[in-house]
């Protein structure tokens, strides 16, 4: 029962690595044959996370693996779609409001996260 | 240089430049995959933690996230995110923690400029494209959910 249970366990972190690995050399592919900035390959593989939700594909993905999909910049997109599809079956208001109600953790983190390491850590890019 | 000599020259060059990009490029791809898989696989390491530790549901996702940009931002303040970027590329960019990066970095880099429009406006170079599309195609998929 244990070990059935390590295994499983086991399994899943292996779906993880294989979903978001693959999530992630498919960006280099495209950057490597158009060659996008990074910017823009995190818009567009945020507004795909958001178009395969709402088409319903991405749920399956993120049942199979997990953090593997969630984890990816696409994860974010289907944060705010899932929001949103959530929101619209409560009324007019929180299908509007709820995408960004579902972002807000993420947001907020990288909002203080950011302003407290700018007060702790000097530029290093520049000094090497 | 005779003729013959400076066209085997462009020859041979060509030839080095048919070779070089593909090599290059599976290995830039081998890396993203790893560097990516192994993200991605810490993140499922906090779902089980946090999980044991009694949260579930949206609560669950969302304090796994808040973690792992808190790591993308440490690190990219102590500069070890932008050495792992050199060599990882995509790898280090899709995943939740290169969202931090693109926040932390340029919050860093323009603190020289003060802190209203130096770190705070700057912020949001890469991630407010990101908020913006993000917002409005969230507000759109609601709005044609509801109509449905």
């Amino acid at each position: 029962m244990l070990a059935e249970e390590m295994l499983a366990i086991l399994f899943m972190y292996l779906k993880a690595f294989a979903v978001g690995g693959a999530i992630c050399a498919t960006a280099q592919i495209i950057i490597n044959v158009t060659s996008l900035t990074s910017g823009k390959i995190l818009v567009f593989f945020m507004l795909g996370g958001v178009v395969l939700t709402a088409l319903g594909l991405y749920q399956p993905l993120v049942d199979f693996a997990g953090a593997g999909a969630t984890v990816p910049i696409s994860g974010f997109g289907y944060l705010l779609a899932n929001g949103a599809i959530k929101g619209a079956e409560k009324g007019f208001y929180y299908a509007v409001t709820g995408s960004l109600s579902a972002a807000s953790a993420g947001v907020t983190a990288a909002v203080v996260f950011s302003l407290i390491m700018s007060l702790l850590f000097r530029s290093k890019t520049k000094r090497s | 240089m005779t003729d013959s000599a400076r066209r085997g020259n462009i020859n041979y060059l060509e030839y080095v430049r048919s070779l070089e990009p593909s090599t290059k490029h599976f290995k830039n791809c081998l890396s993203a995959f790893g560097v990516g898989g192994l993200i991605c696989v810490i993140g499922q390491f906090f779902r089980y933690m946090l999980g044991f530790a009694g949260l579930s549901g949206d609560e669950l996702a969302g304090a796994v996230s808040v973690v792992l940009i808190f790591l993308g931002c440490f690190l990219t303040g102590l500069g070890v995110y932008d050495r792992i970027g050199r060599h990882a590329g995509a790898g280090s960019i899709v995943p939740i923690t290169g969202f931090a990066n693109s926040v932390t970095s340029p919050a860093i880099e323009f603190r020289t400029e003060g802190y209203i429009f130096g770190t705070a406006a700057k912020m949001f170079t890469v991630a407010g494209a990101i908020i913006v599309y993000g917002v409005f195609s969230g507000v759109m998929v609601g709005i044609i959910y509801y109509f449905l």
